[in-house]
């Protein structure tokens, strides 16, 4: 690790005073689950570091009026422990895919959605768009995107939540840059793919911050299917979450996330057309499920994504409409 | 006097009991300490930097920048400028500091830059390997059960006319199948800390080879041997890849002496797989012909691989497995890679060999709908160990533990609950396990305190748990009384932790030491007893005359006859050379799996593995449980998860990191039922080393169970989701 | 007071809001209009450490003196000054469980945290389950021979502990399913299994 100064804010004021208007020269800490090990390997290089787990507010689940607010900084194991979150069931299923006591431990759920990408040329000093996409273009891309992944970005976001708490209309509220400025921000927009390597992945300024997660109360069937290699915390090879309003019978208003397969967390609307107006059975999951993935574009060796996310769309719908997923 | 041969069957003391590890609770705890945890007062820290690149010319190397870190203390370039580097992660500079954020640093410092050269890292592509010249024949080798025929095209003639025979009364498979590049990936890096006392050298190693590595550190460093000493009380992982002091031991030690402090160099997880150890791959294709009853007839083979930089693929030799029906031919080519060179890997070439071959048995058993266990046994006959009794045996064990028969469906045919199929599959494997030489020291002093002396490592096979058990047995004392020392080379010689020898060989000497010993105490101890020495027995604490307990002194009382001086003597034995009756070599084993495999998403789950496995004397129950165990569960890593996976265009080793380097984790292994084949006939052969055996069978057996499954092959390991929904795409 | 009307989610947060996409809309503002912050305006705060510092670093119930950089982590520090050495240094990432130790309680990797922010914390290695009365957790690994080489033991031994002290009654498949932040190269899972349910049974006898 390079050294650093740093910081513990107590407020959220202090927070922001801390942070750098320049990309790279301050970086939150907040589980550190994922920051620590870029450091390490110096593939960020910070001059500040704020650990931002000190400020008292940013952490716990509430409740407000419509809807449940997680701080930050609380850990996951707090989050899926959290009664208040018993409707949410794609975000506490989204965590126990992460089958880490010690990540859930430490881990935060808003480290969790900020993590970087998982993708091996970045994470061997390749830069964050490993030679504006090329290395990975003509390299190894077994785990890239297969969604939107023409421009040099091919990673996939890492986030394992991102896709249940869009899925389930959720929003982060954002503070700064400004001391007085605060924004609420839809997570469906939070994630943008970046265009050189000096971006990032969401619409955040560096000199912004997530404070909370705001979930809002929407009475919807919500699920996360991730189809994953094996046990343990690495990363599912695509993913879904489903968020059905259901009445009647009938599917109402949907909203599918794929997670894993593309730059950002992808909401299907060809997903969604596919169910809106039908009943939830196998047949229509299926059929929702080819739709989401019908225009996948696989790059030279992930071709088998595209079944994968297939499925993980399929099983999501019917795991929150509380059918048979199949599977194991 | 106290027989050598072990006790028959049924009447030991201490063998064949399952005490606990005696260094367990020390392990479990953290106090033991490792070479990792070696932490001398004023100790540096040293860490290396890797080439970026697979294969380059360098042409700018300066370490200077790295001087200026403030907490950077000494930085050298371990390659010049003109200097060919031959693969991604090849040492090339060393910093050393007194933080791992000032080393760190320092080595971001370092100026370094090169010419890229050509890199060749796919070792399936045997043709783009040709095309790119970096192939190498590396033998082959024909045996026609007509031996008058002699002319290669007479035998491709003859190798056509068998197989056309096989298509119409039984069958020909023409099957192609692979195995990748593995890492060793030891928890514990390859490493050292290196401590000087003037001219002396103290190398805490992080070995499997105690005894044997002193000398490597002595000659680069121009020193004497005598002057080294290499110490290592635990060592976390070693699998065949920590034989050496290797270079960057060397360096470690040269940077403790410019320094003049203590200097700790340990790799850094990439490039410890980068550098300290991979298992070569293995690819063929395959023409097997077998009549309808499923006897193969013919074998014709072509086979390749990489050990990365030397080009060596799987010993031809082991082709195919265990199995060698009457008329064989097989070749192999080495491709050379872009890859630091492979080194010894549990049971090296045998994981390969049987992953690659025994499914082209079970494919013989699809393609003509018999169960894959007639066409197992009915194979046997060809085993080249003349084991296919005891494999027999394994084979009825095996089978009722996984209820083979019950369970068993023709490939592809079993029911589906929905997506999910579930399959059987198996696969024999042999091994050698003779033991290797070693030497101890058996010490009985006078206070009736025992000790053992010997320049032995424990791999966590339990070495010190097994000595301990067999002094104890000799001496009719238990375990917790004999005091174990290993780890040093200071101590008698013993033999490198390789290849199924060290439990055989520390039994060994171990054995003749302590009877040896205790037959001058018996000398000591027979006029008292008014008995001559042969007519006592050491047995529960006590010396007495055979059978009669009432005619005998306690073990202390005997030793106190001892006066001031303790017995001591060496006991010895060397392979090859010593005869014996308390070691053998040569093992059978016989192993199953069951999956369940997602047709939808690729993804095969373990939900039982059995594994039958003769060892000869087993010596500690437990303890070999848990060899068979962790190979299996090793087996499994190999099957479904772990690979090297390369850059094609600069090198990169690209998941040399644990987040990338998929390994199975605790809720992946299914059930696993280990069964120890130990009837007298095996016993009394003696101890037969069991380390690589079990880690051998796995992933054929496992390959074969998904097939069966699938009824698709999925012709490359591991069985990763991708590969899996790529051959049922390839299927339809 | 702001701070205190977000956790009540009285001020910002409604779905209206969120479904109007308006958050979008004033943070894409605030990136384009983001006034200069001047990065040392925080250089002389009390609450910024640069260089060696020396922290009090609770472990295994005491109180110990440690000398520590901002980028030291909490496994150098425990490992290097305190001599602690169970928890071991596997990969960079944390992602195999080897320098897992408890942090108030929770089984953590020490070498993805800072020890700086460890201070003021309880910190328990592996070393206070062992000494003359060895805790139920090491002994049940040595019962069942939970343990080869045993590198990655210590970090798996705490995870068990963490793990069995939030589920006392575990079953063997949450056993499965809950501990699976370990990596173990030996293949010693299947003993692990055993060793927590042995202790979940109430321990060797």
């Amino acid at each position: 690790m390079k050294n650093f100064e740093y910081a513990v804010p107590r407020t959220e004021a202090e927070a922001l005073g801390l942070l750098s208007r320049e990309w790279g020269e301050t970086e939150i800490l907040a589980g550190g689950t994922d920051l620590v090990g870029l450091m390490k390997k110096m593939i960020v290089t910070p001059d500040r570091v704020v650990n931002i787990k000190e400020i008292p507010t940013l952490r716990g689940v509430s409740e407000t009026a419509d809807g449940i607010l997680i701080g930050a900084v609380t850990p996951l194991d707090e989050v899926l422990d959290s009664p208040l979150l018993d409707d949410f069931p794609a975000v506490k299923q989204a965590i126990r895919g992460i089958s880490s006591i010690q990540l859930q431990a430490q881990g935060t759920i808003g480290g969790e959605l900020c993590q970087r990408p998982q993708c091996w040329y970045y994470r061997n000093g390749g830069g964050l768009l490993a030679d504006r996409g090329k290395l990975v273009a003509s390299g190894d891309n077994r785990y890239h995107a297969i969604f939107n992944n023409s421009g040099p970005a091919k990673f996939v976001h890492p986030s394992r939540l991102a896709p249940a708490l869009i899925a389930l209309g959720a929003a982060v509220r954002v503070i700064g840059p400004k001391q007085d400025q605060e924004s609420l921000v839809p997570l469906a927009e939070f994630y943008r793919v970046p265009r050189d390597d000096n971006q990032r992945e969401t619409v955040l300024a560096p000199s912004q911050l997530v404070t909370h997660v705001y979930v809002p109360w929407l009475n919807l069937h919500s699920a996360t299917y991730e189809v994953r290699h094996g046990e343990g915390p690495d990363y599912p090879l695509a993913a879904a979450a489903a968020a059905l309003e259901i009445s009647g019978g009938v599917v109402r208003e949907a909203r599918i996330v794929l997670g894993h397969v593309a730059p950002t967390p992808l909401v299907s609307g060809d997903a969604r057309n596919a169910l809106v107006g039908r009943s939830v059975d196998a047949n229509t999951a299926e059929s929702a499920g080819a739709a989401a993935v019908a225009h996948a574009t696989p790059l030279s060796h992930n071709g088998y994504k595209a079944q994968l996310a297939k499925t993980a769309v399929k099983r999501a719908i019917l795991l929150a409409a509380g059918l048979e997923t199949g599977g194991f | 006097m106290a027989d050598m041969n072990w006790p028959k069957q049924g009447t030991a003391a201490v063998l064949g009991a399952t005490p606990d590890r005696i260094d367990g609770i020390a392990k479990a705890t953290g106090a033991a300490k490792y070479t990792y945890d070696i932490t001398p007062d004023k100790m540096l820290l040293a860490r290396a930097l890797g080439c970026p690149h697979g294969h380059c010319q360098i042409t700018a190397i300066d370490v200077s920048p790295a001087l200026q870190v403030p907490g950077v203390v000494a930085a050298r370039a371990l390659k010049n400028v003109g200097a060919q580097v031959n693969w991604e992660g090849d040492l090339v500079a060393v910093v050393v500091g007194e933080t791992e954020g000032a080393v760190a640093e320092g080595l971001k410092e370092i100026k370094f830059a090169f010419n890229p050269l050509d890199v060749w890292v796919d070792d399936s592509d045997l043709a783009g390997a040709e095309k790119a010249g970096r192939t190498q024949g590396a033998g082959d080798n024909t045996k026609l059960d007509n031996k008058d025929i002699k002319k290669p095209e007479e035998q491709d003639a003859e190798f056509k006319r068998l197989l056309d025979e096989c298509k119409k009364d039984g069958a020909v498979v023409e099957g192609e199948y692979g195995i990748h590049v593995i890492t060793h990936m030891c928890l514990e890096p390859h490493g050292s800390t290196c401590e000087w006392e003037g001219d002396k050298l103290t190398a805490h190693l992080s070995t499997q080879n105690v005894s044997g590595t002193a000398g490597q550190f002595a000659t680069p460093l121009q020193i004497a041997a005598t002057d080294v000493t290499v110490h290592c009380d635990y060592v976390g992982g070693g699998f065949g890849s920590k034989f050496g002091a290797d270079s960057w031991g060397v360096v470690c030690a040269q940077l403790a002496k410019e320094t003049g402090r203590p200097v700790k160099l340990m790799l850094d997880r990439d490039l410890e797989l980068k550098n300290a150890g991979t298992r070569p791959s293995g690819f063929i294709q395959v023409k097997i012909g077998a009549n309808k009853e499923g006897v193969v007839q013919v074998w014709d083979s072509k086979h390749w691989g990489t050990s990365g930089i030397q080009g060596g693929p799987v010993t031809q030799g082991v082709i195919p497995y265990v199995f060698d029906p009457p008329n064989r031919r097989r070749k192999s080519i080495g491709i050379n890679t872009n890859a630091a060179g492979a080194r010894a890997w549990r049971a090296p070439n045998h994981p390969q060999a049987c992953a690659i071959t025994q499914v082209a048995y079970d494919d013989i058993a699809r393609a003509l709908g018999i169960d894959s266990y007639d066409v197992f046994l009915r194979n046997l006959p060809t085993v080249t160990n003349n084991k296919a009794e005891v494999y027999k045996a394994e084979m009825e064990i095996a089978a009722k533990l996984m209820d083979w028969r019950k369970k068993w469906h023709p490939h592809g045919k079993g029911p589906a609950k929905g997506s999910v199929v579930t399959g059987l599959g198996m696969a024999i494997h042999t091994w050698g396990g003779a033991p290797h030489s070693s030497t101890c020291t058996v010490k009985i002093h006078p206070d009736g305190a025992v000790e053992t002396f010997l320049g032995s490592q424990d791999l966590g096979t339990g070495t010190r748990t097994v000595i301990a058990m067999v002094v104890a047995e000799t001496l009719g004392l238990p375990v917790d009384a004999i005091s174990v020392n290993i780890g040093s080379s200071k101590y008698p010689t013993s033999g490198s932790s390789g290849g199924s020898t060290t439990v055989g060989g520390v039994s060994e000497s171990n054995r003749r030491g302590a009877t040896d010993a205790l037959n001058l105490l018996l000398a000591k101890v027979a006029p008292k007893l008014d008995a001559q020495p042969e007519d006592l027995e050491a047995v529960k604490g006590r010396i007495q005359v055979k059978g009669n307990t009432a005619k005998g002194l306690s073990w202390k009382e005997a030793c106190g006859l001892l006066g001031m001086t303790p017995i001591e003597v060496q006991g010895n034995f060397q392979r090859g050379v010593t005869q014996t009756n308390l070691s053998s070599n040569g093992v059978a084993g016989v192993q199953m799996a069951e999956v369940a495999v997602d047709r939808e998403t690729g993804v095969v789950k373990m939900l039982k593995f059995v594994a039958v496995q003769d060892m000869g004397l087993i010596i500690n129950r437990k303890l070999a449980a848990s060899q068979i165990y962790g190979a299996v569960i090793m087996g499994i890593a190999a099957a479904l998860y772990e690979e090297r996976i390369m850059d094609p265009t600069t090198g990169k080793f690209l998941n040399a990191e644990l987040a990338d380097y998929k390994l199975p984790r605790l809720g992946d292994t299914g059930q696993i039922v280990v069964e120890l084949y130990e009837p007298e006939s095996e016993y009394n052969r003696g101890v037969v080393g069991l380390g690589e055996p079990p880690v051998i069978a796995p992933p054929a057996a496992i390959a074969n169970a998904v097939c069966n499954a699938l009824g698709v092959r999925v012709g490359t390991l591991p069985m990763t989701p991708k590969r899996v929904l790529d051959a049922i795409a390839k299927a339809k | 007071m702001k701070d205190q009307e977000h956790q009540n989610g009285k001020s910002g947060f409604n779905r209206r809001d969120f479904l109007r996409g308006s958050g979008a809309a004033a943070a894409a503002t605030a990136l384009a209009t983001a006034p200069q912050l001047a990065f040392a305006q925080a250089a002389d705060d009390k609450k910024v450490v640069r260089d060696q510092t020396t922290i009090t670093l609770n472990v295994n119930g005491g109180d110990h003196k440690v000398i520590v950089e901002p980028r030291t982590t909490l496994l150098e520090a425990i490992r290097y000054q305190l001599k602690l050495t169970g928890a071991k240094p596997v990969s960079p990432d944390g992602v195999a469980g080897a320098a897992t130790v408890l942090v108030d309680g929770k089984a953590m990797n020490a070498d993805t945290l800072l020890a700086l922010e460890c201070a003021g914390k309880k910190v328990r290695t592996v070393e206070s389950l062992g000494g003359e009365k060895p805790d139920a957790v090491p002994a049940a690994f040595v019962h069942n021979d939970a343990q080869q080489c045993g590198f990655c033991t210590p970090g798996f031994v705490v995870a068990v502990r963490a793990f069995l002290n939030a589920h006392p009654q575990a079953t063997e498949a949450e056993i499965r399913h809950g501990l699976n932040g370990n990596i173990c190269r030996c293949g010693t899972y299947a003993n692990v299994i055993q060793a927590a349910m042995e202790v979940v049974k109430g321990g060797s006898k």
